[in-house]
């Protein structure tokens, strides 16, 4: 079984959902994120995604955007990411960490390569936002090779076709974008996501995460009542932009951030 | 009009929207069924009688198509070889051929029940012959911009903003083009249910590379009937600019299965290619994916994508629509980059010989036929796409030359 799925088993044993804090690789500086990553697991962090920086990140708002810039400024590229998995690795064997990014740094380092060299250096899934699954057969290929788990995105406009054809070549987990729009965006309707979600279950028994509009105690709360993780992005990358100047202080300000988000989602769950 | 994939000449792209390698629909899941909605509606009203008869009463009334095919004579004589006809783009209603593309999305958006129109621009002409057909079909219109082309292009800013469009300005990563295309598609993703996302470029996720050339196609179908008129026969080469390509497929989609005609794709050589500060991914790029299709890139060793240079905003761009890229790949075209000393001067040449100031993305089609001309000889024919005309660049050119206007 892989970490991500042996994970979500004890999780789902123990009656408690996933906390899957997102940042952005080598922001503010490379220094800072394996620090960071252990912080996160301290404040409950179940998985880890890690942001791989793009020049052109087309599906995220302003906050991710400028934590890619901030990244590329140490020229923070995919071999620099694998390595500080192996570092965060060395100390911390059960965590999965996902990476998140965009097709061209993979299709430019070639897909075996990279499947090869993240799953060396400790990663266990990828979700490349934009590589939808018609697209995505040689990728798929190259990741199963090396025991990565494909992730999936689903909107809110994915009909059932598509759910289907989805959960048909992703592992791990789907992980659903709960609003029309880019990272950091518009807030979510717990209702409608709650929909959504019984439409995806009615296509998978994966796991299914919500990402995109939560962004405190109150909304990671309510999202772990429907969902089986609740993903946060923006609302921690905007924090280590406020810190980027005092990048010291960054893994304990997120750590105690996410630990407010664990204690919201563990008092909703366990009522 | 004929649907340009009907057209005998060619069957690509795939129905996944595939040139060989090349193009496809790389983006978010959340695009995904837009943009399959809009491949069903735009196949459907392309074979709509209703639909084509409005679009060309719109081509004919509102563009003022056909555009003529010049023989450029004193420029001809002065070159000393191949004979050289301009097919006048320039004379295209907002003076450029990115209209012929923009009434067309706009009047299937219309047809889509969508109120409001969205478009990236980067020499500002797709910009404003989109903010035009809007301002004409009173739908709301908003054109992204990179800041730096605001700067560089003032006068069709403010031409955009009399049509009633909001321009917005886009300070993200190298303030050009590709962030307002970024830019553009957050808009769209974000504004799905009521947005049309107006492409000006043969780029972008499918149906928009083979949509956009659809609708340019008639450059070319014009083109082959009228030289065959004037002259009597199908040209020798064809020479457009490419930035992201539309008016070069244009000219060439109608022509590609005839084989004798050579085509010949002008990209920006900037600097110098050997200076690294161009915009020419098909001479010095190497494929990969970005802006929802696979093509040649501007790219560093970690997939980064780079900023470019040119003295032309409208070929400011580090990608390029993916069936040129499979041109290349195929043969069939060949593509050759002119630096931006050698475009100014084929600006001054065009304007002093014939009297028609070409803009300045097209002025490197000019420069690359001067080279051209003599070395086919007289015998020949070149058609050369005229794509815009050169008073949006006055500007940048008496700027370049220490001229205070």
């Amino acid at each position: 079984m892989s970490r991500i799925a042996t994970r979500f088993a004890s999780l789902r044993e123990a009656g408690r959902k996933a906390l899957i804090p997102f940042v952005t690789a080598g922001d503010p500086n490379p220094e800072v994120t394996v620090p960071l990553m252990h912080a996160l697991v301290k404040g409950g962090a179940d998985i880890i995604e890690l942001g791989v920086p793009f020049s052109d990140p087309m599906a995220d708002g302003p906050v991710i955007q400028r934590a890619s810039e901030r990244a590329l400024m140490h020229h923070v590229n995919l071999k620099a990411v694998f390595d500080m998995v192996r570092r965060f690795r060395e100390d911390d064997a059960e965590t999965p960490v996902v990476l998140m990014g965009y097709l061209n740094p993979i299709e430019v380092m070639g897909y075996e390569v990279f499947a090869e060299a993240a799953a060396a250096a400790g990663v266990d899934g990828v979700l490349t936002v934009d590589l939808p699954p018609e697209e995505a057969d040689d990728f798929v290929t190259a990741a199963r090779r090396f025991d990565l788990d494909p992730i999936y995105l689903v909107a809110p406009n994915t009909g059932d076709a598509r759910i289907d054809r989805i959960a048909h070549v992703a592992s791990g987990f789907i992980y659903y974008v709960s609003v029309k729009g880019i990272t950091g965006a518009a807030n979510l309707d717990a209702a409608a996501v709650s929909d959504r979600l019984a439409a995806i279950r009615a296509h998978t028994d994966l796991p299914v995460g919500v990402g995109f509009g939560i962004k405190d105690g109150a909304t990671a709360a309510e999202v772990a009542k429907v969902a089986d993780a609740v993903i946060v992005g923006s609302a921690l990358v905007g924090r280590i932009e406020t810190l980027a100047d005092t990048p010291g202080r960054i893994p304990e300000a997120l750590g105690g951030f996410l630990a407010e988000l664990r204690g919201a989602m563990d008092e909703a769950t366990t009522k | 009009m004929q649907r340009a994939t009907e057209n005998d000449s060619t069957k690509l792209p795939d129905e996944r929207g595939h040139f060989g390698p090349y193009g496809g629909r790389f983006v978010s899941e959340t695009l995904m069924g837009p943009l399959e909605e809009l491949r069903e509606a735009y196949e459907r009203y392309i074979e709509d009688p209703e639909f084509q008869a409005e679009l060309d009463e719109d081509l004919q009334q509102f563009v003022g198509r056909p555009t003529p095919l010049y023989f450029a004579e004193r420029w001809t004589r002065k070159l000393g070889g191949a004979r050289i006809y301009l097919k006048r783009e320039d004379l295209n209603h907002t003076g450029a051929h990115k209209v012929n593309n923009t009434i067309g999305q706009a009047l299937l958006a219309k047809r889509m029940g969508k109120t409001r129109i969205i478009a990236e621009t980067g020499a500002g002409q797709h910009g404003v012959a989109t903010a035009t057909v809007a301002a004409r079909l009173g739908l709301e219109c908003v054109v992204y911009m990179g800041s730096e082309d605001i700067r560089r292009q003032a006068i069709n800013v403010y031409r955009m903003r009399l049509l009633g469009a909001r321009v917005v300005a886009v300070e993200s990563g190298s303030k050009t083009l590709k962030d307002a295309l970024n830019e553009a598609m957050r808009d769209w993703v974000t504004n799905i249910d009521d947005t049309f996302y107006i492409i000006g470029t043969v780029a972008g996720p499918h149906p928009y590379p083979a949509m956009v050339r659809d609708f340019q196609a008639i450059i070319g179908r014009e083109a082959r009937e009228q030289i065959q008129a004037q002259e009597g026969r199908l040209p020798d080469a064809l020479v457009a600019c490419v930035g992201g390509g539309s008016n070069a497929i244009g000219l060439f989609y109608p022509f590609i299965d005839d084989a004798s005609v050579a085509m010949y794709g002008v990209e920006a050589a900037g600097d110098g290619l050997e200076s690294g500060r161009h915009a020419a991914p098909l001479c010095a790029g190497r494929p990969g994916v970005l802006h929802g299709n696979r093509t040649y890139l501007m790219e560093d060793a970690d997939g980064q994508i780079i900023e470019t240079h040119s003295v032309s905003a409208g070929l400011d761009y580090p990608g390029v629509g993916p069936e040129h890229a499979w041109l290349k790949d195929s043969g069939r075209a060949n593509y050759v980059a002119i630096t931006d000393d050698e475009a100014l001067a084929a600006f001054h040449e065009l304007t002093l010989t014939e009297g028609i100031m070409p803009a300045l993305e097209s002025s490197h089609a000019l420069a690359y036929a001067m080279k051209l001309a003599p070395e086919l000889g007289p015998d020949k024919v070149i058609i050369v796409n005229l794509s815009g005309r050169g008073d949006k660049d006055i500007h940048t050119v008496a700027e370049r030359e220490g001229i205070t206007v």
